[in-house]
């Protein structure tokens, strides 16, 4: 899957958390938790929905390598079919 | 005959505003059946049925704000003859607010403060020009809620128009909600002589058995640390008594049922405590799931009326925000509340030695009618014992 249509993807389901955010105001290599305030049950959720979106696992191990919105993209990217 | 008034749904609720009724006269209805939905400044609720019958006549309109305790509707029994029923009191004059609240954006605070009766003559506060008068009315505009801009502040027919292309929101919950929070929270400091104690809480135990418990578990059915502070809140709440109830014209009346109240922060502003019910009595993977509904309802405002109504203490946790310890205002007619701030690694001396240790700072606010610092102490030590043994949670 392409970066950008996987970004887009990720910024839609956060902005189900964060009915606010602007995705334009958003640098992606600046910790997310940082810039949208998402306390632990936001993130909780949104890893959830990407879950579910994109049905692959995320280990908790992991949560410390998903810090920014290009980590989270990167990550996926890894995970998901190259088609 | 069965009268639905409009209940209350939290004991700083005194108004609503109809949304849509459900039902219309005739219709049949059933226990649990939904009547109506209304507009609190916590969220939109609907309002349950407890009784069978069927719909006699709806006495308010959808956009009316009334008052708690307003009579709402009426239902024949099974059996009843609509014949027998009288004709409904003018209850829609009687009631405050009511005259205002079909013609538009009247600020709740003036429905609420205003006497119950104020001839509309007299609330005029700015002259009007006929013309003005006219077109508003057949836009539907109150006047009132128009400021003037011609000689002396005189409403210009411009200023309808004007008005008319740029409503104003008919309801800040924002602004609403902040009014919502003074009022609880300067009640609460004005009647209840808080006292304070903290207790430093080593969370070793409670942080490794998240971790092992987490990493066997899919995403969906991970545990937070949250989850295990309202177990041990409400766990230890069941056997202090003294923390767990209402205070309610000058006696305490304690509560057997332990409903953690959780305060949940709003996106854009302002809180809400809703209950998790009969949190004693739920193992910590059901705490989670009911802790991750609550939450995800709350910020779309979508809370049933007894999650607001009924929680008998509350927990607040500021632990995402660097805060070492909360020292918390109770929510009134409670008589307790439990803080937990950030848990971070501190010098922790155990069994003599000195080790990095996890640590929260716990507090409780808790009313001194109801107990003193000894039994809060207890309190506190209890909470602090059960975080030590999460496997028994």
């Amino acid at each position: 899957m392409q970066e950008q249509e996987v970004q887009r993807g990720v910024l839609a389901l956060l902005q189900r958390i964060a009915p606010e955010l602007e995705p334009a105001q958003l640098d992606g290599r600046v910790a997310l938790r940082e810039q949208v305030d998402l306390d632990s049950m936001d993130f909780l959720r949104f890893l959830i929905s990407i879950h579910e979106q994109y049905a692959i696992d995320i280990p908790e191990a992991d949560y410390e390598k998903l810090v920014s919105l290009d980590d989270i993209v990167a990550y996926l990217r890894a995970r998901l079919p190259t088609s | 005959m069965i009268e639905i008034k409009l209940p209350s749904l939290g004991a700083d609720m005194d108004e609503g505003t109809l949304l849509e009724w459900h039902v219309k006269p005739g219709d049949e209805v059933h226990k649990g059946d939904i009547l109506a939905v209304v507009d609190t400044t916590k969220a939109a609720l609907d309002i349950e049925c407890w009784h069978s019958g069927r719909v006699h006549d709806l006495l308010v309109e959808p956009g009316q704000t009334v008052k708690v305790g307003t009579l709402m509707a009426r239902l024949l029994e099974p059996g009843e003859d609509a014949a027998a029923i009288p004709p409904p009191a003018p209850a829609a004059a009687a009631a405050p607010g009511a005259a205002t609240a079909t013609t538009g954006p009247v600020p709740p605070a003036e429905t609420a403060a205003a006497p119950p009766v104020i001839p509309a003559a007299l609330a005029t506060r700015h002259p009007v020009s006929p013309a003005a008068r006219r077109r508003a009315a057949e836009l539907g505009i109150d006047v009132e809620n128009i400021s003037g801009t011609g000689p002396a502040g005189v409403v210009t027919l411009k200023d309808v128009e004007l008005a008319a292309a740029h409503p104003a929101p008919a309801h800040d919950r924002g602004t609403d909600m902040r009014r919502l929070i003074a009022t609880a929270m300067s009640r609460s400091k004005r009647e209840i002589p808080h006292y304070y104690l903290s207790d430093d809480i080593p969370l070793r135990a409670a942080t490794e058995w998240l971790r092992r418990t987490n990493l066997e578990r899919p995403i969906t059915e991970r545990v937070l640390l949250a989850a295990l502070y309202v177990r041990a809140v409400a766990v230890a709440a069941a056997r202090h008594p003294d923390m767990n109830g209402f205070y309610v014209a000058d006696a305490y009346r304690p509560s057997t049922a332990v409903h953690v109240g959780l305060a949940i922060s709003l996106r854009g502003g302002g809180l809400v405590a809703p209950a998790i019910h009969d949190a004693d009595r739920k193992p910590v993977s059901e705490l989670m799931q009911a802790l991750t509904d609550l939450v995800a309802r709350t910020r779309a405002g979508k809370l049933k009326r007894d999650e607001l109504a009924d929680p008998t203490i509350t927990l607040t946790n500021l632990g995402d925000h660097s805060v070492t310890s909360v020292h918390g205002v109770i929510y009134a007619p409670q008589v307790a509340l439990v803080g937990f701030g950030e848990v971070s690694d501190r010098a922790w001396v155990n069994e003599g030695r000195v080790e990095a240790t996890p640590v929260v700072t716990a507090t409780l606010a808790a009313d001194h009618r109801v107990s003193d610092g000894h039994a809060g102490a207890r309190f506190l030590a209890a909470i602090n014992a059960l975080l030590q043994h999460p496997d028994q949670l």
